[in-house]
């Protein structure tokens, strides 16, 4: 097979951004038929080089050949007329169109609209390969997963041979990313050519062919998949050796903190998000959120952090003489002050806690601004905050003076976690904290959450990737379609045994009515 | 309570312009555009017009026979088309061109478009020395307001129906197209498209730029000719300064009022046309004060439908999603 | 095979922050061509020589000390609902019902100079409409903002109806309180005793409302830059999520701040009637209301930057008004000098924000002006029209930006 021509061969690309360089003189080629992982840090270049071939960016320099034709490719249609079709981290879809509508926007085929026509075609798509949506639904409706669906299928239609995936799995459970990895296993069966960008080292394993990898913009090597292991990998990506074992200290005279008990919490539409929860979250402990998207976990911690209207239920947080309080009915300024920080990563990382035009020291001051009696606010302290956690944390940045939407999504969440680490809470909140980031930094974060731990406060994880939790927690809470199905201790968990319990419970026909209801 | 064969064709009449408007402003908004300026080019509109016909009934020594009816027709509506298209070009240099804010544009094109109105209609008065403060076109007018043939002779039903000028059928038609383009075709489909997320639409190969030019451009014609059937069918060819009033406002208003539906415009404009005017046709007696009361009735409905339909808030009656903001690609 | 495409013949990029001094350079520039080009209309319709022209506008604005008070105090009333509407603006509110709310304050004042005006003490009496009038403009500006609240009712639209039915109810007050009956005027109100009128200091009827709108801009100044208040408010501008996340009650801040550009402006209501005009009429704020708007824009939403602002626009009416009445052309003629000024002064925001490569232009010399631009410091105004944030390619042009 090594001897026909590859589908696709980058000879010495190079794209520079100002005085930047996003790719230095990559060579890269892309067999035909196989499932190719393409590794690297956050900003080495790799969804640059992508957009190259998915005609979003024009090289500088270099070649691009298709089959072995070289080829321009200036724009989105010119690499659909080559079969390349890209599904981007953030789906470009319209939300109030159907799936259809969707998929044939753009398209000047001859001859009227034929709506009915396309939804046959489509249909016909999706019974070759194993996808399962429904043409006439709407995208605000459709669960991530879905809509992810449809971004593939937009591609398909459109005849692609060549399919580049850029971090599709950041946003899926491990079940929708099981279903994935089938159809896009089928998709190769079938002769398609899949790139697929990403961060998480056990999927390359399982489902790539050969993997190359990107450093600071550079091509560093390739490496059949079944020759290597995630050590290597990791090693090639960062430049060094590195340690892939998360930390987990031994808990710290554990004792409960919040009582959550019998919590019921219903969305305004009268959806049931929490169906009587109990459980408790101890001091000097790390307590993880397992959970399929939209089965709860939001819901959970927005009504702790007062966020959330509650239904029904108690909250009660134990404080340190052992009296309780309930936390139902409290505005989130006085949960606040009672020690309770929520870091919220929401998807688009910027939407909650931080506001992109404002700088870090305004950043800061989110939190504090209220103090103090006087109508007007103190900006030396949240200034001097703000150079603390720059220095602490390293966060990368030309000077506290830059607004946080300049700043790479790594920094963003070093500075949000920072925040609210710095008013000491004792119980700190977290979802979602590592999205999207690469392995150095989300090792970082996870070194600050068990620091947290290790004085006291008691943590609780929520995340998208079952491994880590599985690594990080002591105890993981698993939720399914807003009830507890388990509790299991993080040491010994299997994890099957958790993913098993995401999504069992009989409750599987409630998790595909709230799908529906767009949680996402 | 009143004679309603008097009062419905009034409020047709009353209507078009609105119908027009909101109609122009629906295809603006649908590209993603936010067009405050609307009150501004149906002004222009209008004068454009008003200048076309005046100069045409000047060069022809002002008598009626030696007009050429089709001619007649067609400089002021001409006239009136390049106006506005003027107009919509100016909007989407600043605006998809520059990237220039749309409120303010907007607004910034409404004082113009309202002075320069106001101005040349000023100058034109001037220019005709009369005494009041206004200039009849009534022949141009007259072959506006021309009706088919048997209107008069079929009663009622007929007066209802075919009393009215060529533009009113215009208006309904391009409102029914319109609702049909936007909803069954592929130009519709990205055309909403656009509006909705330019960067997908981008993504999927859409030229932005060329959809926005297009819809504005042709909004604000067809916003245009709602100005022109006002001074020349509405007002009997009459243009006198600030006449034409807030009714730009109101078609803007419409627009939020039909949930982006030109079909239900024509419904819609006809329910304001009759609110617009309806104090003309309350008893009040000598009291004067109360009639300005009931003139607020347009805008008390509207803040009221806006307040119904904010409280559905149903996804499919939202307004398109980049309304307002300008796309820039290297920003995505 | 080469056949590279040929790179585009413009092609423009989003700048990084230009220094104030450079922004305004650019705007003055607009201005001047603006102004150019406004010469040229004025000399085709009136066949004068363009300097003639701006003479005559040069002495409308500033041509006797009486037109300079005149110049002053219009300055003052468009620079006072500039500030009212400031506070909404940062908070994304798009409060376009300036008009209506300077209406209803203006008519609370009216009403407390006829009803009151034969019982009470003028040092009653002016505080009491001083209270009626920022009672009424508040309220007026409540309505909107409790829908918006509650129910996010677009508040545009809403906020331009609510013009509407205040002039509407102006309405119906004139001709209540008509003199003489059938005249569908009022009047002046009081002339005979003056009761309700602001004094006059100094020797001059306007100082007083010159000086309280000074005032005013500082304060606004001071609450939008140092206060919690003003913080809050720009958190909300910014980002719903966040402030709701962090315990900013939302609603409460629309409605507070609402609350007080209608204060404002039903305040600059009763400057116009109890200051200057001593009648109601329902062109009383005379679309100075969406003037506003503008001159808010154009300064960035600085309090201070509106000084100038509203200085320019007001000097250009003046003059444009001038040029009217001096060779007897229609006043509608300001409107549109004022329009096309303002068309120059928009389009000149894109070259602040945007910057254009011409194909053959030398790479380098791009490129230095580049480094050089980045090395500027950065001001956190920058980027007003950013979309929304975190896309996948942005993450690692963030990371760029963050590199340099």
């Amino acid at each position: 097979m090594d001897n026909t021509i590859p589908a696709v061969a980058l000879r010495g690309i190079t794209k520079t951004f100002g005085s930047v360089v996003a790719n230095d003189h990559v060579n890269l080629d892309i067999r035909k038929g196989e499932i190719l992982a393409l590794l690297g840090e956050n900003g080495s270049g790799k969804t640059t080089l992508m957009n190259m071939l998915s005609g979003i960016y024009y090289p500088d320099e270099g070649q691009i050949f298709i089959n072995g034709e070289e080829v321009t490719i200036q724009s989105p249609k010119d690499a659909f007329r080559y079969g390349i079709g890209m599904i981007h981290q953030h789906f470009k879809l319209v939300d109030v169109f159907t799936a259809t509508e969707n998929i044939i926007l753009g398209l000047e085929e001859k001859g009227r609209l034929d709506r009915a026509a396309a939804s046959k075609k489509i249909q016909e798509i999706c019974d070759l390969y194993g996808f399962q949506i429904d043409p006439q639904r709407k995208i605000y409706q459709m669960s991530v997963s879905q809509k992810q669906t449809v971004e593939i299928v937009k591609a398909l239609y459109r005849g692609a041979d060549i399919l580049i995936l850029d971090e599709p799995t950041a946003v899926l459970t491990p079940q929708e990313t099981e279903k994935l990895f089938a159809v896009l296993r089928n998709m190769r069966a079938d002769g398609k050519t899949i790139i697929i960008i990403t961060h998480k080292l056990h999927e390359v394993q399982e489902l790539s062919d050969r993997v190359a990898v990107l450093r600071k913009g550079s091509y560093v090597g390739e490496m059949m998949t079944r020759d290597t292991n995630p050590q290597e990998m990791t090693n090639m990506m960062v430049g060094r050796q590195v340690t892939l074992n998360i930390n987990r200290p031994e808990p710290v005279n554990p004792k409960p903190r919040i009582e959550i008990k019998g919590l019921t919490v219903t969305s305004p539409e009268g959806v049931l998000k929490l169906d009587h929860i109990y459980f408790d979250i101890r001091a000097g402990e790390i307590l993880g959120i397992a959970g399929i998207s939209g089965c709860g976990q939001k819901e959970l911690l927005e009504a702790i952090a007062g966020l959330q209207r509650v239904e029904s239920g108690q909250i009660l947080y134990i404080n340190d003489d052992g009296k309780a309080e309930d936390l139902v009915g409290r505005d989130p300024l006085e949960i606040q002050h009672m020690g309770v920080a929520l870091s919220f990563v929401p998807e688009d990382r910027l939407g909650m806690g931080l506001v992109g035009n404002m700088d870090l020291s305004d950043n800061m001051m989110l939190r504090s601004f209220r103090d103090g009696r006087s109508v007007f606010t103190n900006r030396k302290q949240p200034h001097d905050l703000a150079e603390k956690v720059v220095e602490e944390l390293e966060v990368n940045t030309p000077n506290l003076s830059t607004p946080v939407r300049r700043l790479s999504g790594g920094n963003v969440q070093k500075v949000l976690v920072g925040r609210e680490i710095a008013s000491s809470p004792k119980v700190l909140l977290t979802a979602y904290a590592v999205r999207g980031l690469d392995i150095n930094s989300s090792y970082t974060i996870y070194d600050l959450l068990n620091q947290q731990k290790q004085a006291g406060v008691a943590v609780v994880y929520v995340g998208e990737d079952l491994d880590v939790l599985l690594e990080l927690a002591d105890r993981i809470v698993v939720l399914c379609g807003g009830r507890v199905s388990g509790i299991v201790d993080g040491r010994t968990a299997d994890k099957n045994e958790v993913g098993m319990m995401m999504t069992e419970l009989g409750g599987s026909e409630r998790i595909r009515a709230m799908e529906g209801e767009g949680l996402a | 309570m009143f004679d309603l064969v008097v009062f419905i064709p009034r409020v047709v009449a009353q209507s078009i312009p609105l119908m027009l408007g909101s109609t122009g402003e629906t295809i603006t908004q649908k590209s993603g555009n936010l067009n405050l300026g609307i009150p501004g080019v149906m002004y222009v509109g209008a004068i454009s017009g008003v200048i076309g016909a005046f100069l045409y009934e000047h060069s022809c020594g002002g008598s009626a026979e030696a007009m050429n009816p089709v001619l007649t027709v067609l400089i002021p509506l001409l006239c009136c088309l390049i106006g506005s298209l003027l107009m919509g070009l100016l909007y989407c240099v600043l605006t998809v061109t520059f990237r220039a804010n749309q409120n303010v544009t907007g607004l910034a094109m409404t004082t113009f478009g309202v002075g320069f109105g106001n101005f040349f209609g000023g100058s034109l008065i001037k220019l005709t020395g009369s005494d009041v403060p206004s200039i009849a076109l009534s022949a141009t007018s007259n072959v506006f307001r021309t009706t088919l043939p048997f209107a008069s002779g079929t009663g009622t039903v007929g007066k209802l129906l075919f009393s009215y000028g060529f533009l009113a059928y215009a208006a309904i038609i391009i409102s029914l197209a319109a609702a049909y383009i936007i909803r069954n075709t592929r130009v519709g489909l990205h055309l909403r498209a656009v509006g909705e997320s330019p960067a997908t639409a981008d993504a999927a190969g859409i030229n932005i730029t060329k959809y926005k030019y297009a819809a504005t451009c042709i909004g604000c014609m067809i916003a245009g000719l709602g100005g022109l059937y006002y001074v020349m069918d509405y007002a009997n060819g009459v243009w006198s300064n600030n006449a034409f009033g807030d009714r730009g406002w109101l078609a803007i208003a419409l627009v939020i009022f039909t949930i982006w539906r030109p079909d239900l415009g024509i419904i819609s404009s006809f329910l304001f046309g009759g609110l617009y005017i309806l104090y003309l046709y309350i008893p009040t007696g000598t009291n004067l004060a109360v009639k300005e009361l009931y003139k607020m009735l347009p805008y008390v409905v509207t803040i009221i439908v806006l307040i119904f339909t904010s409280m559905r808030n149903k996804r499919e009656n939202q307004p398109p999603a980049s309304l307002g903001q300008s796309y820039f690609r290297e920003e995505r | 095979m080469h056949n590279k495409p040929k790179e585009p013949l413009i092609h423009m990029s989003k700048r990084k922050a230009l220094t104030w001094y450079q922004a305004w350079g650019i705007r003055l520039i607009a201005i001047v061509i603006a102004l150019a080009v406004c010469a040229v209309i004025t000399s085709v319709t009136t066949g004068l020589n363009p300097f003639e022209v701006y003479a005559t506008m040069f002495s409308g604005a500033f041509g006797s000390s009486r037109r300079m008070w005149i110049l002053g105090k219009e300055i003052a009333i468009l620079l006072c609902i500039s500030l009212a509407l400031t506070p909404a603006f940062r908070m994304r509110f798009w409060n376009l019902g300036g008009e209506g709310q300077i209406l209803i304050g203006a008519l609370a004042t009216a009403s407390c100079m006829i009803v009151l005006g034969d019982t009470l003490p003028n040092v009653i009496l002016i505080p009491v409409s001083i209270i009626a009038a920022i009672g009424a403009g508040a309220v007026w500006a409540l309505i909107p903002a409790l829908f918006k609240a509650r129910w996010n009712t677009n508040e545009t639209l809403f906020t331009l109806m609510m013009n509407y039915v205040a002039t509407q109810l102006v309405a119906f007050f004139v001709i209540f309180w008509e003199v003489p009956k059938g005249s569908g005027k009022i009047g002046i109100i009081n002339q005979s005793t003056e009761a309700g009128w602001l004094p006059v200091i100094a020797g001059n009827r306007y100082l007083l409302n010159i000086l309280c709108v000074a005032a005013i801009t500082i304060g606004m100044y001071i609450y939008l830059t140092y206060s919690k208040h003003g913080y809050e408010i720009s958190v909300v501008g910014e980002s719903v999520a966040t402030a709701r996340y962090v315990g900013i009650k939302v609603g409460w801040t629309i409605v507070r701040t609402l609350m007080l550009s209608g204060a404002i402006c039903g305040f600059t209501g009763y400057l116009l009637v109890a200051g200057t005009d001593h009648t109601l009429t329902t062109t009383l704020a005379g679309g100075q209301g969406f003037t506003a708007v503008m001159v808010a824009w154009l300064a960035k939403f600085h309090p201070l930057g509106m000084v100038l602002s509203s200085f320019l626009l007001v000097f250009m009416s003046r003059g444009a008004s001038e040029i009217a009445s001096g060779f007897s052309l229609n006043e509608s003629f300001g409107d549109i000098l004022t329009g096309i000024i303002l068309f120059f002064i928009i389009a000149s925001e894109f070259f602040i924000l945007y910057k254009l490569h011409f194909r053959g232009f030398s790479r380098k010399t791009e490129k230095n002006a580049e480094n050089a631009a980045s090395q500027m410091k950065e001001t956190p105004s920058a980027g007003k029209q950013s979309g929304p944030a975190g896309s996948d390619n942005e993450e690692e042009k963030r990371e760029d930006s963050a590199n340099v």
